[in-house]
C-alpha cells in the first residue's frame, strides 16, 4: 500500500524490515534511541555494539551503507558546535597532536557526537524503510494526539504544493529582472515569503471548507484496518531488546 | 391551515433535489451578496449557474450545504431543510466539487481521499471499499488509486475531486467552475464523465460552451438575484441578455 508517496529519505524495498508494521518500527526506534541516550559516555564498546546492530538491520533491509552515509550529513550543522567544546572546555587538559584540549570538553564532544550520530542513523533507518504515509498510520495506531496526526497528514500533502508555489513566485520575480544576489534586493524575497504565507493561509481556509463539505467532524477516519499481530511485535522489538541489553551492559561495565 | 393542506401533497410527489426560497445574505462587512434568490431544481436535472464575477454564485453555493447560514429565506435539499441539526446529512446530500482540486484533495493517496467523505458519513469496511472502487471506476481513475494527488495531471486531479464527492452518493452534485485550468482533452474527458452520470447537477461556470454542452437549463445570477431561467440554448442565443450581464460567448461562436 501507499506506494505513491516517495520522499528522498525512503528507499523502497520488500525486505522483512520494510514489511514490519510502522507502529512496531516507531516503537523499536524510540526504544533504541532512548537506550543510546541512557548509555554512559565512557562505555565505548557499547556504542560500537549499537553501530553493529544498526549495520545488521541495514543488511537485512538492503540499505546500502553509502546511501545511509550520504543522508547522515544532515547531522553536520548540528555537530559543528561540538568541535568547539574541546577547545573551550574547563578542567584538566590533554595534549593531542600538539594542541592543548580540555578533557571534559573532549568527553562532552564525544558524548554528543556518538549519541547524535546513532540517533540520526536510527531515524534514517526508520525513514529509509517506512514511507511517510505509513509513519502517519503508525502514529495514528499508537494513539498519538489526533491533532498532531491531522497536521502531519496535511503537511505531508501540502508541503510540495507550497514549495511549487514558492518556485513559481521565484521564477516570476526573476523573469522581471530580480537578481537576489545583492542584499538590498532581499526585500523582494522577504515580501515574496510574506505573500506565500498569506496564500498558504487562504489555501488553508479553502481546504477547511472543502473538508467541512465532506462531513469533516474533527477526526481523521482510521486509514487502514489491517491488524498487527503479536508475532510482528515480537519480531520488530528484537533489535530494541538488543539495544536494551547493550545499555544495561554499558551501565554494568562503566 | 395551508401547511396542513400542503403536507400530504408534498409527500406524494418527489421532493425537488434543491429548493431555494427567497434567499438573502450579506457578509459581515455589510456587502449584500444575495438579495432574494429563488431556485428549484428537480431530481435528475442538469442546470448551469451563470453570471459575472461578484454576482453571488459562490455565496449561493456555500449556502447549499450550510457553510454559510442565510440571513433570510430557506434552502432545502431533497426535502430536508438546511439547518444546524441536519448539517451532517445535508453535507452528504450536497456534493461540492471545488474549483481548485488542490484544495479538495488533501489525503496522501487518491483512494484515501475518496474514502474520506463516506468514512465521515459513517460508511465502513467492505462497503467503504466498494464505494471507493465504484467512484474511481466512474471517473476512470482506478489504476491511480495508490498515487499521491500531487503526481496527477490537472485533468486527473479534477476527476479524482469529482470521485471524492461521488463516493458520498450525493442527492445533488455542485460543480464550481469545473473546466478551469483544463486542457481541451481533459475538458472533453470530464464532460464525458459528467454526461455519463445519472445525477442532479448544478454547475457554476463562466464557460458558456461548456454550459451548453452539459446543461439543458441555465440560470443567470446577477447582483444577488436570479435574472433569467430558461433553456441554455435560448439564453446563449440572446446576445443582448448576455451583454447586460457581462457574459460573452468566446470569439467565433454563434448560436442562432
Amino acid at each position: 500500500m501507499a506506494a505513491g508517496h516517495a520522499h528522498p529519505l525512503y528507499r523502497s524495498g520488500d525486505s522483512p524490515v520494510h514489511r514490519l508494521p510502522p507502529e512496531v518500527k516507531i516503537v523499536a526506534a524510540l526504544v533504541g534511541v532512548c537506550c543510546v541516550v541512557a548509555t554512559p559516555r565512557t562505555a565505548f564498546g557499547v556504542f560500537a555494539g549499537y553501530l553493529a546492530l544498526l549495520a545488521g538491520i541495514w543488511v537485512l533491509a538492503e540499505l546500502p551503507f553509502g546511501w545511509i552515509l550520504r543522508r547522515s550529513v544532515i547531522e553536520l550543522p548540528f555537530v559543528a558546535l561540538v568541535v568547539l567544546l574541546p577547545f573551550t572546555g574547563e578542567g584538566p587538559r590533554v595534549d593531542v597532536l600538539g594542541l592543548s584540549l580540555s578533557e571534559p570538553g573532549l568527553h562532552g564532544a564525544w558524548n554528543i557526537l556518538a549519541k547524535g550520530t546513532l540517533g540520526v542513523l536510527t531515524s534514517l533507518t526508520l525513514a529509509g524503510t517506512t514511507p511517510l504515509r505509513d509513519l502517519l498510520l503508525g502514529l495514528q495506531r499508537l494513539h498519538a494526539p489526533q491533532l498532531v496526526v491531522t497536521i502531519a497528514t496535511l503537511m505531508l500533502r501540502y508541503v510540495d504544493v507550497i514549495a511549487a508555489e514558492a518556485q513559481r513566485m521565484r521564477i516570476a520575480r526573476i523573469s522581471r529582472g530580480h537578481d537576489p544576489r545583492f542584499l538590498w534586493q532581499a526585500g523582494a524575497t522577504a515580501r515574496g515569503i510574506g505573500a506565500l504565507f498569506v496564500r498558504s493561509y487562504e489555501r488553508g481556509e479553502r481546504v477547511h471548507l472543502a473538508m467541512l463539505s465532506r462531513g469533516w467532524t474533527g477526526t481523521l477516519p482510521q486509514l487502514s484496518d489491517r491488524r498487527t499481530t503479536a508475532r510482528q511485535w515480537l519480531t520488530g522489538l528484537v533489535p530494541a531488546a538488543a539495544a536494551l541489553g547493550l545499555a544495561v551492559t554499558g551501565w554494568v561495565i562503566a | 391551515m395551508t401547511t396542513d393542506a400542503a403536507a400530504p401533497a408534498a409527500a406524494t410527489r418527489v421532493a425537488p433535489s434543491l429548493a431555494v426560497e427567497e434567499l438573502a445574505y450579506s457578509y459581515p462587512d455589510g456587502h449584500q451578496a444575495l438579495r432574494g434568490v429563488t431556485l428549484r431544481i428537480e431530481r435528475g436535472e442538469r442546470v448551469a449557474l451563470l453570471g459575472p464575477n461578484g454576482a453571488g454564485k459562490t455565496t449561493l453555493v456555500l449556502h447549499l450545504n450550510g457553510i454559510l447560514a442565510p440571513g433570510h429565506g430557506t434552502v432545502s435539499v431533497g426535502g430536508l431543510p438546511v439547518t444546524r441539526q441536519n448539517l451532517q446529512e445535508i453535507r452528504r446530500r450536497v456534493g461540492i466539487v471545488f474549483q481548485d482540486p488542490d484544495d479538495q484533495l488533501f489525503m496522501p493517496t487518491v483512494a484515501e481521499d475518496v474514502a474520506f467523505g463516506p468514512a465521515n458519513f459513517g460508511v465502513t469496511g467492505a462497503e467503504l471499499a466498494a464505494r471507493v472502487d465504484a467512484a474511481l471506476a466512474t471517473v476512470g481513475m482506478s489504476e491511480h488509486r495508490d498515487r499521491s494527488p500531487l503526481h496527477l495531471s490537472g485533468g486527473q486531479r479534477r476527476r479524482v475531486a469529482l470521485a471524492t464527492v461521488l463516493a458520498c452518493e450525493p442527492e445533488i452534485l455542485v460543480l464550481d467552475e469545473p473546466s478551469t485550468n483544463l486542457d481541451p482533452v481533459a475538458r472533453r474527458e470530464l464532460a464525458e464523465v459528467l454526461l455519463g452520470l445519472d445525477a442532479t447537477m448544478l454547475m457554476v461556470t463562466h464557460d458558456l460552451p461548456y454550459a451548453l454542452q452539459l446543461c439543458p437549463r441555465s440560470v443567470i445570477l446577477d447582483d444577488g438575484v436570479v435574472v433569467t431561467d430558461g433553456p441554455t440554448r435560448e439564453l446563449l442565443a440572446d446576445a443582448e441578455l448576455l451583454r447586460q450581464h457581462r457574459l460573452e460567448l468566446p470569439y467565433g461562436f454563434r448560436l442562432d
